[in-house]
């Protein structure tokens, strides 16, 4: 069996259908919806807020915080027990890693960041999709940082080095490996590397000049998000050459009481 | 060879580069890197002179001394108060800063100000912890009786106030209400009718959604003058 053609006709770099949005939920301070292909990333930032139990304070910066969870109806319909479980707690922790090497959270002694990420709906590529609204969410929170991360999948199935593998052709009989990276893009940092299953050096070599392409789609799709929420006309629609008619202005409020 | 890589007041995202050479210097919510200067948070670039900073467009507020917020009682200290002030941060209102009279050494202090009362300060010191000193000695300054208080983005604060407190003047007259805006984007709304103060707080949520675009003044004097009581 050669896996010759992939199962939904994509070319092998290229990415499932994207769609990214920033401040999609009011009450955050920071928020992001991230879709690709059937993964749907929610993620909502608040903070930096006082930090509780005081033990986890540091007095030199502020903690980032991740809480991932797959939501019940997620998936392929088995119900996912909400909550922390095993899976959560690993992809939460290595969602922090990969977003503490660009958040600056120095000015924030004794604070947390909170980032909430929930997936709607899930077919693999789940905490690639998360890693990358959260960075969207991130930047619409105004948290400091110095650089953007963007994540997205890649492996081999059954011989072919691919981009963004779906939950069948991770499934897929044969050898098959699925390598989750997250790239900063100023410096292509890679700031998160896991794998599943089994690659030969010279595919993993090739498989990661794959995601440096690749996440670089996904970086200009977060680009294009957040400068979307502020650059529109006066109706709410199309862009001013990529400038906002936001004017900034530093009255203060000079007739007293 | 130094070079300006984006253009003034465009929207640029953490870590896009915004120039090129040693001729610039980094500004507010910048850093440089290897000759280059890049931005550190979402926001509009600004430029004056040689010095390149961003505008955020969205985030926490940051206590800078001299500026005049609202804040919230929350507990009760030796000799102050502390205050919430909608960060991460809670400030010290110290009895001296408090008022001009002479109090006691055994005096309750919850007669002067109870835990839940709102108050107008200044910030007079941040340390790098981030720990505040608040003052309530200055004409203005005082705890809030009546009313109600809103919330808003503390970037939109310039907006709401407007050049000259243009914006905050034009509300002021149209519903004859009382209104003071903090810094920290707390704003006290008293007014002779709640009627009137219902108006100026849907004038001041309409600035926030509509912060970015121009012309503002005059829409909402359109909207004053629609929905006037």
């Amino acid at each position: 069996m050669v896996y010759k053609q992939r199962l939904d006709g994509r070319k092998i770099d290229e990415l499932r259908p994207m769609e990214a949005k920033a401040g999609v939920i009011p009450n955050a301070d920071g928020s992001a919806s991230f879709k690709i292909g059937k993964t749907w990333a929610l993620a909502a930032v608040y903070g930096p807020r006082e930090l509780y139990p005081k033990f986890l304070q540091d007095p030199k910066k502020g903690l980032l915080r991740c809480h991932y969870g797959m939501m019940p109806f997620s998936g392929s319909g088995e119900r996912i027990r909400p909550g922390n479980s095993r899976r959560a707690q690993e992809i939460s922790m290595v969602m922090t890693s990969a977003l503490e090497p660009v958040v600056d959270l120095s000015a924030f002694p004794n604070a947390v960041v909170d980032i909430f990420v929930d997936l709607p709906q899930t077919d693999a590529g789940t905490r690639c999709a998360a890693i990358s609204a959260a960075a969207i969410a991130l930047a619409d929170a105004g948290i400091p940082m110095t650089d953007m991360v963007s994540s997205v999948a890649v492996g081999e199935v059954d011989g072919m080095v691919c981009a963004d593998l779906t939950y069948n052709e991770e499934s897929y009989e044969g050898i098959v490996s699925d390598i989750p990276v997250a790239m900063l893009h100023k410096t292509k940092g890679i700031s998160l590397l896991q794998m599943d299953g089994e690659i030969s050096k010279k595919n993993l070599v090739k498989a990661l000049e794959l995601a440096e392409a690749a996440t670089e789609k996904v970086y200009e799709l977060q680009k294009k998000a957040l400068t979307e929420k502020y650059v529109r006309d006066q109706d709410g629609k199309g862009n001013n050459n990529g400038k906002s008619e936001y004017e900034p202005e530093f009255e203060t409020e000079d007739s007293r009481e | 060879m130094s070079n300006i890589l984006v253009e003034e007041r465009k929207v640029v995202i953490p870590g896009e580069a915004l120039a090129e050479g040693l001729d610039y210097l980094p500004g507010e919510n910048t850093y440089r890197e290897d000759n280059k200067i890049y931005s550190k948070v979402l926001g509009l670039v600004s430029l004056s002179g040689r010095v390149i900073k961003i505008t955020p467009l969205s985030g926490p507020y940051i206590h800078k001394p001299g500026d005049k917020v609202i804040g919230q009682v929350v507990d009760i200290l030796f000799s102050g108060w502390r205050i919430d002030t909608g960060t991460a941060y809670q400030g010290v209102l110290n009895v001296k800063d408090a008022t001009t009279r002479f109090i006691k050494k055994e005096e309750d202090l919850s007669k002067i100000l109870g835990i839940g009362d709102f108050v107008i300060v200044t910030v007079t010191n941040v340390t790098s912890q981030n720990l505040i000193d608040l003052s309530m000695k200055e004409p203005g300054l005082k705890k809030i009786n009546g009313g109600r208080i809103i919330k808003i983005g503390c970037n939109k604060v310039p907006r709401v106030i407007g050049k000259k407190a243009s914006m905050i003047s034009l509300i002021k007259d149209k519903t004859g209400c009382e209104i003071t805006v903090g810094q920290n984007g707390l704003v006290w709304i008293k007014g002779p009718t709640p009627e009137g103060e219902s108006l100026a707080e849907r004038a001041i949520k309409l600035i926030e959604e509509k912060s970015h675009q121009e012309g503002l003044t005059i829409k909402i004097e359109e909207f004053l003058e629609q929905n006037k009581l």
